[in-house]
């Protein structure tokens, strides 16, 4: 279309961030002979990878605009993607090689893989939690870390105090997590969106800082030690089988995550939230309870972050206040977001990506936060409604 | 049947309902008229316990509802069709019907019902799978009446319901509050600001003017009222 026009702008911001740039990256001043010097290439380097990166930029936005309006024009929501899913040729051939290659997984690969895994798959667990809040409910957490710390904890000062083992504190710090939430969501029904988001991450930071703080009950900053891993009937394992073992836990507790959520999705409770997300008023005249429809939201999301927290606790045998910063409740929120909010396949891969990428950017680490940064600000704008759309299935009565 | 004595409702310090009564008999339709602004849809709101009244009583069925929960007065049997139709826009049309039903537990009935839905207004068997937010104004006046009537309510409360809607549209509309009037024998409250249609189809009509009420008589009585006719019928 018009490439000159574009053109001409990506060239008046290379123009625009050479002049910026100018002053700290030309000018040297060199204090030892008292001269200046004048590093040109810089500003050539500044001005080429600007115009190139800001052309690019315009192309792929332009690109985005047209297929857009392509889409517009022709129904279907479906993307390509999710066609092919659906295809039956395809999708039974894909799920057998994913599901082998999920069972082959810590045998093929090193114990450090194993263990990123489990995090990853920790990670889908919380996404997958928060997505029925966030997702599902419309209702804005951002202090969603709370819930993981209040699983990790249950484990550890249960497990300190009275011994529990992991199977006996998995249930216990679920419903501990879905109390947490309840509690936590009360005060705060009333609020919507940005106010809620304010409220709700306080409410985060303060469970940090109680636990920071609260010294006798936490045991402060230094954290609880010794956490037991994940046990199978008493059997001994060596730290590798036990690896792999806390890799299949989780791998179970994944996918009962996503038979529930799933579930949850599609039934009247999963309808409800959405509608109280669309217009209160018009559910309180449907007769909708909205103070325990949200509780319901708050409490059954808090519920998979306090079962996530528990293996966490179990995996790393070390729990402290740090490891439950408001930095966690952000990535955790990101993974959502990016994953395609109220979209399982979605929220899964955002998981995957969020955590696997990081882990695999290792190599760049200096560089790390900015291709992330990068990353997310590009996919809000080239795919705003994330990896995977949403396409709910939707109510239908079987045919008589 | 429902019968609301002396209720006084606000919003923050105004005050916007001043002693209101009105008495519904089971069975019957009773129209509310009035300018903008009068109070009626407030009126519908305390009954369904939104805006709860600060004073006064609402009694249904013998039972007070005053201070109760919204889900609980829906429970008891009374329904609303709220001003604006309050379209869910994003579930679908059989989405949108299952909401209405949401506190019945009793699926089959849910599923008969539908289909009687259906057969009263067959556009919206046509567009069950369509999400609620892409249908036409009047298709979506029709679903919101369908979404109340799925709860089954023995009281109807229905806001505006010719709002924006083609005259031929409008009188469907008032067919089937009708039909449902005699069929289902449900009781209906219908606040209009047709009132020309309003008062052929109720039984007995009252007219608010800022917050109270200053008439009450028959449909038709009030229809020939000389005052109403120059304020409400424009004539
Ligand atoms: N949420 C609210 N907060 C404050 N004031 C309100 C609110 N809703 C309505 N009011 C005021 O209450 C009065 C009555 O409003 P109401 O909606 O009951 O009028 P109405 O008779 O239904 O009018 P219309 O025919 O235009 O729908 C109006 O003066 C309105 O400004
Ligand atoms: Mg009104």
């Amino acid at each position: 279309m018009n490439v000159r026009g574009e053109l001409k702008k990506s060239f008046q911001i290379s123009a625009w961030f050479m002049f910026l740039t100018f002053p700290i990256l030309v000018i040297r001043v060199n204090t030892v002979e008292n001269v200046i010097e004048w590093r040109w290439y810089n500003m050539a380097i500044v001005g080429v990878s600007t115009f190139l990166g800001s052309a690019l930029w315009r192309y792929l936005l332009s690109v985005k605009e047209k297929s857009q309006r392509i889409n517009a024009a022709s129904p279907g929501n479906m993307t390509s993607f999710q066609k092919a899913f659906s295809d039956k040729r395809f999708f039974y051939p894909a799920l057998f090689i994913l599901i082998g290659f999920v069972i082959s997984f810590p045998f093929l690969f090193s114990m450090y893989q194993a263990n990123i895994m489990i995090t990853a798959l920790i990670y889908v667990m919380l996404g997958l939690g928060l997505n029925i809040v966030v997702g599902l409910a419309g209702l804005l957490d951002l202090g969603y870390v709370a819930f993981y710390a209040v699983g990790a904890y249950s484990y550890g000062l249960l497990n300190f105090h009275f011994g529990l083992g992991f199977w006996t504190t998995l249930p216990i710090a679920a419903i501990l997590a879905a109390l947490a939430g309840i509690l936590l969501g009360y005060p705060v029904l009333r609020l919507r969106g940005d106010y809620l988001a304010i409220v709700t991450l306080g409410f985060g930071e303060i469970i940090r800082l109680v636990l920071e703080n609260w010294g006798e009950f936490s045991h402060g900053p230094s954290g609880i030690a010794n956490i037991p891993r994940p046990s199978l009937l008493g059997i001994d394992m060596t730290l590798t089988q036990n690896t792999i073992f806390t890799y299949f836990v989780m791998i179970g507790l994944v996918l009962f995550t996503i038979f529930v959520v799933n579930r949850l999705q599609n039934s009247r409770i999963g309808r409800a939230w959405i509608a109280l997300r669309e217009d209160e008023i018009a559910c309180q005249a449907m007769g909708i309870d909205r103070t325990r429809t949200k509780l319901t939201a708050f409490a059954l999301g808090a519920t998979w972050a306090g079962m996530g927290g528990v293996v966490f606790a179990a995996k790393t045998t070390f729990i402290n206040p740090a490891s439950f910063t408001i930095w966690e409740s952000v990535i955790i929120l990101c993974i959502v977001v990016l994953g395609g909010m109220g979209s399982i396949l979605g929220v899964i891969s955002g998981a995957l990506v969020l955590t696997l990428l990081p882990e695999y950017l290792r190599a760049f680490s200096e560089y790390r936060m900015l291709i992330f940064g990068i990353m997310l600000v590009s996919m809000m704008v080239f795919r705003p409604e994330g990896i995977i759309r949403n396409v709910r299935r939707t109510y239908t009565f079987s045919k008589e | 049947m429902l019968e609301l004595k002396n209720v006084q409702t606000f919003y923050g310090n105004i005050q916007v309902l001043k002693d209101v009564n009105i008495d519904i008999r089971e069975g019957e339709i009773i129209t509310l008229i009035g300018a903008n602004g009068a109070g009626k849809s407030t009126t519908l709101l305390s009954v369904s316990g939104i805006v709860p009244p600060r004073s006064g009583d609402i009694i249904f069925d013998g039972k007070s509802v005053t201070g109760k929960a919204p889900h609980d007065i829906v429970a008891m049997g009374i329904s609303q069709v709220p001003e604006g139709r309050r379209i869910f826009p994003y579930l679908t049309v059989m989405e949108n019907l299952d909401m209405g039903a949401f506190l019945r537990k009793d699926k089959r009935a849910v599923k008969k019902d539908m289909g009687h839905i259906f057969d009263l207004f067959p556009i919206l068997a046509q567009r069950r799978h369509q999400a609620g937010g892409t249908l036409s104004g009047g298709e979506q006046q029709m679903l919101a009446i369908s979404r109340a009537l799925m709860a089954r309510p023995r009281l109807l409360l229905l806001d505006e319901p010719s709002l924006g809607l083609a005259p031929i549209v409008t009188r469907r509309i008032f067919d089937i509050i009708k039909k449902v009037n005699l069929e289902d024998n449900t009781t209906i409250f219908l606040v209009e600001q047709n009132a020309n249609f309003a008062l052929k189809v109720a039984h007995r009509g009252y007219v608010m003017e800022n917050g109270r009420i200053v008439l009450s008589d028959t449909g038709l009585n009030l229809l020939a009222n000389e005052n109403v006719k120059k304020a409400y019928l424009g004539g």
